[in-house]
């Protein structure tokens, strides 16, 4: 009985990073129609920053999110504007150009850390929470805490606020939202802003938790992609549950099955969603936060 | 001197390399009606795309106000005081019928009166005021027309354009819709360009027409006048 409650909390704070790196990345589709091969990338930066910020200014990597957020805001407001805006109407390219980015960060931070193991040392990290008999490491929950506020306050943003309802107005139908007064371009700089930024806070927040390397970025976006479809494209909540159920998916398969059977399993699980219920498991694809449909 | 709210003077439109529209030239007079009639296909989305801003004219300009906005991106044409009807009403189909006419408001200049010009447009389309919170995907087609003139509105617009505005509906609701429009335009002292597809009833509600045809005005004059013209009545009227 504790082992399996055990492996449930490994896999709902494995589900709880997923999600928080996920949010991010089925906003920017959702409103810009990107796939952002990126976005592991953005996870990567994040944690480099928090090493960076540990270094030089002896920030906790929990302190470190007040700068690293905005930094990769700006990052990702900056790729947009600078590498996706003037491939406008040709999505294909679009989506080539988030490879390269990929492979352009993963190389520039591999030549400039000589893919030194660095880590990162959190104040929290030696504290744990107890839920009934398991102890939880502090940095992990406060992981899926952190996904759980950036959802509900994602969500907040989106349902209540003039440029939330804007964001989704695009994502609806962009023509109808400049009719409306609403500047398309300045939108999609925004949510590829904050889609960067949501994944930032997730590298700082993980950066305490794992040893980096450049490459680290993969094992983000691969489960990501999963999680994506399993949600719904474009919905932040579904992609909040996606990342809860990939993360106790991998969990269960890794203990019952085989370790090495776990990203299968997750894959097989995509696959069949994908043919059998492709708007995911969350009703209509993003319907109730941006709100994904075709358009002409 | 004339008083033209809106100067259209040798344009010229299309998509990528083919051209839609040739050298169109007219004027919509300050407070009044202009209605351009055509087949399907003849060109007046496009042209109505082409004064919103939402596609770039590849010839000839347009002037609101006096002032040139040929290059105006469609995003700033709502401060100018300009609205669009899109065809089919284009509601944001997952937001209510409330959040769809808030974001008719957005441009700043008419956020502050938001709550106020809500209540005003909601007494003249009082449906709306039932329907509020429920999802603009969910009306019926009239409710859907109505909701997109409401939110049109929304911006105190001073020049509003309309695309097919009787498109899918009844015969009755047209008359309803196209007579609500009338009646707004003269309460809010509003100049209008309608594109229809339906000429009788649209010369009936307008002061001036012009017949669209391949991209082209082949015709143009009052609209009582049109209403009366042989070859328009032989053409377009099926009488
Ligand atoms: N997005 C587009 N791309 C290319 N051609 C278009 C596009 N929209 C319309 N057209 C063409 O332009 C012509 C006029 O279309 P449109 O302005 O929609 O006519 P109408 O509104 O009078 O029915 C048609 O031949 C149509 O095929
Ligand atoms: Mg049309």
């Amino acid at each position: 009985m504790t082992e399996l409650v055990n492996i449930l909390a490994v896999g709902l704070l494995l589900g709880g990073i997923y999600a928080l790196v996920s949010v991010g990345l089925n906003l920017i589709f959702g409103v810009i129609r990107i796939v952002n091969f990126a976005q592991g990338e953005f996870v990567m930066l994040g944690m480099y920053g928090a090493f960076a910020a540990q270094i030089t200014l002896r920030l906790d990597p929990y302190v470190a999110t007040v700068l690293v957020g905005p930094a990769l805001f700006a990052l990702g407001a900056f790729v947009y504007w600078v590498i996706l805006r003037p491939l406008q109407g040709q999505p294909m390219m679009q989506v080539f150009a988030t490879f390269g980015l990929l492979m352009i960060l993963e190389n520039t931070v591999l030549a400039l850390t000589g893919g030194t193991a660095y880590s990162v040392n959190s104040g929290l990290t030696g504290y744990s929470v107890s839920f009934g008999p398991i102890q939880i490491g502090l940095p992990r929950v406060l992981v899926l805490t952190a996904a759980t506020v950036v959802t509900l306050a994602l969500g907040w943003y989106l349902k209540s606020t003039m440029h939330g309802k804007a964001i989704r107005a695009v994502a609806q139908d962009r023509n109808a939202a400049r009719l409306m007064g609403v500047d398309v371009e300045r939108i999609y700089m925004v949510s590829f802003g904050i889609g960067a930024a949501l994944a930032g806070l997730a590298g700082c927040l993980l950066s305490p938790l794992y040893t980096m390397s450049p490459q680290i970025g993969m094992n983000f976006i691969m489960p990501a992609f999963a999680v994506v479809v399993l949600g719904g494209l474009g919905s932040v909540k579904g992609a909040y549950f996606g990342g809860l159920i990939v993360g106790l998916t991998e969990a269960l398969a890794g203990f019952y099955l085989d370790p090495a059977l776990k990203q299968a399993v997750l894959f097989l699980m995509f696959i069949i969603v994908l043919v059998v219920r492709p708007s995911g498991l969350f009703g209509t694809a993003g319907a109730e936060e941006v709100g994904l449909r075709e358009q002409s | 001197m004339s008083d033209d709210h809106l100067v259209i003077a040798g344009m010229g439109a299309g998509y990528g390399d083919v051209s839609v529209l040739h050298d169109i030239s007219f004027a919509v007079p300050r407070g009044k009606i202009v209605a351009v009639v055509g087949v399907n296909g003849a060109g007046k989305t496009t042209l109505l795309s082409a004064v919103a801003g939402l596609i770039v004219p590849t010839r000839g300009t347009v002037t609101l106000d006096g002032a040139d906005i040929t290059r105006t991106a469609a995003h700033r044409r709502t401060g100018l005081g300009l609205a669009m009807v899109p065809e089919g009403g284009r509601l944001f189909p997952f937001m209510s019928v409330r959040e769809n006419l808030e974001l008719g408001a957005y441009a700043p200049a008419s956020r502050s009166g938001l709550v106020e010009r809500m209540s005003e447009v909601m007494d003249m389309f009082p449906i709306l005021r039932d329907r509020q919170d429920q999802l603009a995907g969910r009306l019926s087609g009239g409710e859907r027309q109505m909701c997109a003139v409401a939110r049109a509105l929304m911006s105190r617009p001073q020049l509003l354009l309309l695309d097919e505005p009787s498109v899918g509906l009844s015969p009755l609701m047209t008359e309803k819709v196209l007579a609500t429009v009338t009646d707004l335009a003269a309460r809010e002292g509003l100049s209008v360009i309608i594109v229809e597809q339906r000429v009788t009833e649209v010369l009936a509600m307008a002061d001036i027409g012009h017949i669209l045809d391949h991209g082209r005005i082949v015709r143009s004059g009052l609209a009582a006048d049109l209403r009366k013209d042989r070859q328009v009545q032989e053409t377009y009227m099926g009488l």
